[in-house]
């Protein structure tokens, strides 16, 4: 943790004692720590029965080896240690689904920055009129479910009646009559990685660009009068100020992208096949879909902890921004 | 002439920027023109192997189909249900949450803040598994309070964080002097913060409103009996159920998700600000 953390916490415009030590008078009494707990107490016990105790059940469940026998008749599952890790690890299949994820995740984080960042920088260049287009288009896309997206993006690539095998049918040459999208994975996820990047886009670009808008103008004017280029001065003037941005949308974006299961799952009309299964739907399709509830659990297990890296980059990277205080 | 031409350089490539940005507008926003449009069309004009950009025609038979189909009612109502109850005790939950934690000093403070944000990456689908089990245990599968219950854990600390910086932005001077005036504390967190805070109740409202109209897997897990769908679950399962009737499918998403765009656009800017309140401060 760093230093920062330490210091006493304060409300921001309250003049906070600068060692620590001195309380100010105000907050000498007792009952104002009372009220304090009495006001996040019940969060506390919504998010420790529902997040908590879940949490320490998926453990617990992921040692034991729970059956369908067990959950019907409300028997004890019997603990069998690391099984179902050594089960899962020693898996190669595991591995491929994992490699999957890695690869999935990385091509749409990267995309999606990408794209929101020329987003960003187009709107700040363009005229108003256009800027507004382009925000309430933002919203509109933004707004919508990932359910509803993904059996839209769906009827678009529509093997029989779709309009973008239409439109490619339209390059001479080129014959796209009945192309079924989903037949190869690797195209199927082509599809998927639009609906994911297009429903991510709004969100990044938007945050993007309201920290763009805040870059002097002044300062990237000065580079481009001694020499920049374009680019020079997007990487070397740009880029530097908006760091704490980018990290923060590019962490949010792997934790969602790690985890992207409805736009998968919808694709595949509830059915995901073998290989279209990443992480969460490889977990998912376990417990659910042949009752190994403790597999399942192990691979759960497995995900949260391959995640867990990330979140702690994270709020490293929040208290170093000083979000805490 | 001579301004003209010195102003050209500039004035051209906003024209590029211009043109760039409308592509992009056309590009992005085509999805949901086509949902749209395909579900006002007749059905002769969906199923063509030349895709009619625009129709003459505009019918509501693809919305009958959809509202008549078998729970559709019942989705909306459940939909609605689990939304506004959501919403209304996260809102209730998270502002004496931020209230605690921008205002009073307790030990755990800190680690409290650190359990809400942590809690916030905890995957949806990790949790999947023991959450269906212990609302198993209490039989409490199949209840819309369930599902309330769950979605709260996942709206909470997005509603928390944006609270906090927003009452956090509220000087505590500005009430230290209404309660030098005479106000109690309450009174003068009731008239000096929360009119101050109301931006953020409403952007946390509308978040926690639309992820909880929005969420597609645990409803789908935890509620099997069909008339107590949702309405995505109810959307999805109409595509298996029936083969696919693009038109009335498409009727049915645009019933979802006419409200979140309109409810998003109303108040997108609070929204937009919310979003990076929380995760841009510093």
């Amino acid at each position: 943790m760093s230093t920062h953390t330490e210091a006493p916490p304060t409300a921001p415009g309250t003049a906070a004692p600068p060692d620590g030590t001195v309380t100010p008078r105000r907050r000498t009494r007792a009952t104002p720590r009372l009220i304090g707990y009495l006001l996040i107490l019940p969060t506390v016990v919504v998010l420790a029965g529902v997040q908590g105790y879940p949490l320490v059940k998926l453990v617990l469940l992921s040692l034991q080896d729970l059956t369908q026998r067990e959950l019907f008749s409300g028997l004890p599952a019997p603990y069998v240690g690391f099984a179902n890790y050594a089960r899962v690890l020693g898996d190669p299949g595991f591995w491929t689904v994992v490699l999957r994820t890695v690869v999935f995740t990385v091509v749409n984080v990267v995309l999606t920055l990408v794209l929101a960042t020329g987003t960003a920088l187009v709107m700040r260049a363009a005229s108003r009129w256009c800027r507004l287009l382009v925000t309430v288009v933002l919203i509109c896309v933004w707004a919508m479910p990932q359910v509803v997206s993904t059996l839209v993006f769906n009827w678009l690539f529509d093997y029989e009646f779709g309009v973008v095998n239409w439109l490619i049918g339209l390059v001479p040459g080129v014959d796209m009559d009945n192309h079924d999208w989903y037949a190869n994975a690797v195209s199927g996820f082509g599809v998927i990685t639009l609906i994911v990047v297009w429903g991510a886009i709004p969100f990044v670009a938007i945050t993007l660009y309201a920290g763009i808008s805040q870059v002097p103008k002044e300062l990237e004017e000065a580079a481009r009068v001694d020499g920049a280029s374009a680019a020079q001065t997007f990487l070397r003037v740009t880029y530097p100020i908006l760091r704490p941005i980018y990290t923060i949308v590019t962490v949010l974006s792997v934790i969602w992208d790690f985890q992207v299961f409805n736009q998968i799952w919808v694709a595949r009309g509830s059915k995901p096949e073998p290989e279209y299964q990443t992480l969460g739907v490889y977990s998912f399709m376990h417990a659910f879909g042949v009752n190994e509830y403790s597999l399942g659990a192990a691979v759960a297990v497995v995900t949260v902890l391959l995640l867990l890296g990330f979140t702690v980059f994270y709020i490293r990277q929040s208290l170093r921004l000083g979000e805490i205080d | 002439m001579a301004t003209l031409s010195a102003r050209r350089p500039r004035s051209r490539g906003r024209t590029v920027a211009n043109v760039v940005g409308v592509a992009v507008s056309v590009v992005m926003i085509f999805p949901v023109y086509w949902m749209l449009l395909t579900a006002v069309k007749p059905g002769s004009e969906i199923l063509t192997y030349t895709p009619r950009f625009w129709t003459w025609h505009p019918s509501g038979s693809n919305f009958v189909r959809a509202v008549r189909s078998p729970h559709f009612l019942d989705a909306l109502g459940n939909s609605v249900l689990v939304a506004f109850g959501t919403m209304l005790i996260a809102l209730v939950l998270a502002l004496l949450a931020a209230v605690a934690i921008a205002r009073f000093r307790f030990y755990g403070r800190r680690a409290f803040v650190f359990v809400v944000l942590v809690v916030q990456m905890v995957p949806l689908s990790a949790l999947i598994i023991p959450i269906y089990l212990l609302l198993n245990s209490i039989d409490a599968v199949n209840s819309l309070g369930g599902v309330v219950l769950t979605y709260l854990a996942f709206v909470l600390p997005f509603t928390i964080w944006t609270l906090r910086g927003f009452v956090a932005g509220v000087p505590a001077e500005l009430e230290e002097a209404a309660m030098v005036d005479g106000c109690t504390r309450f009174q003068a967190f009731r008239k000096i913060v929360l009119p101050l805070v109301f931006p953020g109740l409403l952007a946390t409202s509308i978040y926690a409103l639309i992820q909880s109209w929005n969420e597609f897997i645990m409803a789908y897990v935890l509620l099997s009996d069909q008339n107590k769908e949702t309405l995505p679950v109810w959307l999805v399962s109409f595509v298996t159920a029936r083969g696919i009737d693009y038109g009335a499918l498409m009727a049915g998403a645009t019933m979802m998700a006419l409200p979140v765009v309109v409810f998003f656009a109303i108040i997108q800017r609070h929204v937009a600000s919310g979003l990076t309140a929380g995760a841009v401060k510093g």
